[in-house]
């Protein structure tokens, strides 16, 4: 093969891949568009689901796709109000992460802690390989019942439009 | 002087004294005043430095025995049964009774100890990470978050009131987060003080019925602790260091 040939054909394919690129674009905005929340890139990883909702529109406290990426900065703000300003507000508060997100053993009914291997916390935290500090000091599990307004799934689901 | 906040100086402290003999103007009847309790505040205020929180322990009304405040905050904080590895003088004391006996007479009596909240805390000077820190309400902390487990500020407090954590703990209170390689030490309650309420340890010791601990702001005139330490005679523990503690006693 003539290096023309050569040139002719990586120019081929270098022009295809640009013309493709804007495609893959569109069709990830696309997704957006449907309402549906983004799949996540591990998507073997499961979660076990909050029996309850922020409200009727929002599952978590602030929307879903940011608090995937930035929890730890809502609560690491919190952190310090909490500990220096003695600011106590519930919707970033730890306790409340793990009131909704602990969930209950099917045969005792007793709550398992939010770090143990396959909950909430852990699940993902273990597949990023991410150590996860909080709950050397943190309750693991409710205590108390949550001061958030919270809305159960069903009634959210039949208010949802 | 801790960073936190303004300056809490004696000048400041010696004015509100002297300013608590005006008070009586504003009282209708004894221990009847026209100005209502201050309100707790809301969740989202911060602490402010126009308060200054302390406790005033009539080791008179100490009875023989009895250990209610200990209790209570154990019970409040979740500490005293967790650590089950640690030797006992290595596990957690964030308030301890202590007795002190004349040689001479033999008369002896017991006392509440605990951190005694300095406005010049040994434990906030000596920290190298800024974990130990005063808050500006007066309340001496640790900021489990930063610390490192250095121990400084047990070898530096002069009332022996921090303790370290030597092990793993499970099962801790949500709103008293504790865990191993961390000191910690008696937080005034600061969960309870935040929501307008008081210490454990002053609110089961009334409701014994010995009412030994008086709870409350300093800095105001017409608080129960402003005006019982004006009525009678107090003293700060070491009161040669200099450290104008929050925790005052009377009956030593």
């Amino acid at each position: 093969m003539s290096h023309a040939s050569v040139l002719r054909r990586l120019t081929g394919i270098l022009l295809s891949v640009l013309l493709l690129l804007p495609l893959v674009a569109t069709a990830d905005t696309d997704d957006d568009e449907d309402g549906e929340i983004e799949s996540l890139p591990f998507s073997d990883l499961s979660f076990t689901e909050p029996e309850k909702r922020f409200s009727a529109t929002q599952g978590c406290v602030e929307p879903e796709d940011d608090m995937v990426r930035n929890h730890m900065e809502y609560i690491l703000h919190q952190r310090d109000e909490t500990v220096y300003e003695g600011i106590r507000t519930r919707q970033h508060s730890l306790e409340e992460c793990v009131n909704c997100h602990a969930t209950r053993d099917e045969n005792s009914g007793e709550f398992i802690p939010v770090n143990a291997p396959d909950q909430f916390c852990a699940s993902c935290h273990s597949y990023a390989s991410v150590k996860l500090d909080c709950f050397e000091c943190h309750a693991t599990r409710p205590v108390r019942p949550s001061k958030l307004r919270h809305q159960p799934l069903a009634a959210a689901e039949e208010e949802a439009p | 002087m801790s960073e936190n906040g303004k300056s809490m100086d004696s000048s400041r402290r010696d004015f509100l004294t002297r300013a608590g003999a005006s008070a009586g103007a504003a009282a209708i009847a004894p221990g009847v005043f026209l100005s209502a309790p201050a309100a707790a505040k809301s969740p989202d205020q911060p602490v402010s430095g126009d308060k200054r929180w302390g406790i005033l322990v009539d080791t008179n009304k100490c009875a023989d025995n009895c250990d209610a405040c200990v209790s209570a905050c154990k019970e409040e904080n979740g500490w005293g049964h967790s650590e089950t590895h640690s030797r006992p003088d290595q596990q957690a004391q964030w308030i301890r009774t202590v007795e002190i006996r004349n040689k001479a007479t033999g008369f002896a009596k017991t006392l509440p100890m605990m951190c005694q909240h300095c406005e010049n805390p040994p434990c906030v000077d000596v920290c190298p990470t800024g974990a130990s820190f005063r808050r500006t309400d007066g309340i001496v902390l640790v900021d489990k978050h930063i610390c490192i487990g250095c121990r400084y500020c047990m070898m530096a407090c002069p009332y022996k009131a921090r303790s370290f954590i030597h092990e793993e703990l499970h099962d801790q209170l949500p709103w008293a987060p504790r865990g191993k390689g961390t000191v910690e030490s008696c937080t005034l309650c600061v969960q309870l003080v935040d929501n307008g309420d008081i210490p454990a340890c002053v609110e089961a010791c009334s409701a014994d019925n010995h009412n030994a601990l008086v709870f409350g702001d300093l800095y105001d005139e017409n608080s129960e602790i402003s005006r019982e330490l004006k009525k009678a005679e107090s003293v700060e523990l070491r009161a040669d260091l200099g450290l104008n503690t929050g925790v005052r006693y009377r009956g030593l």
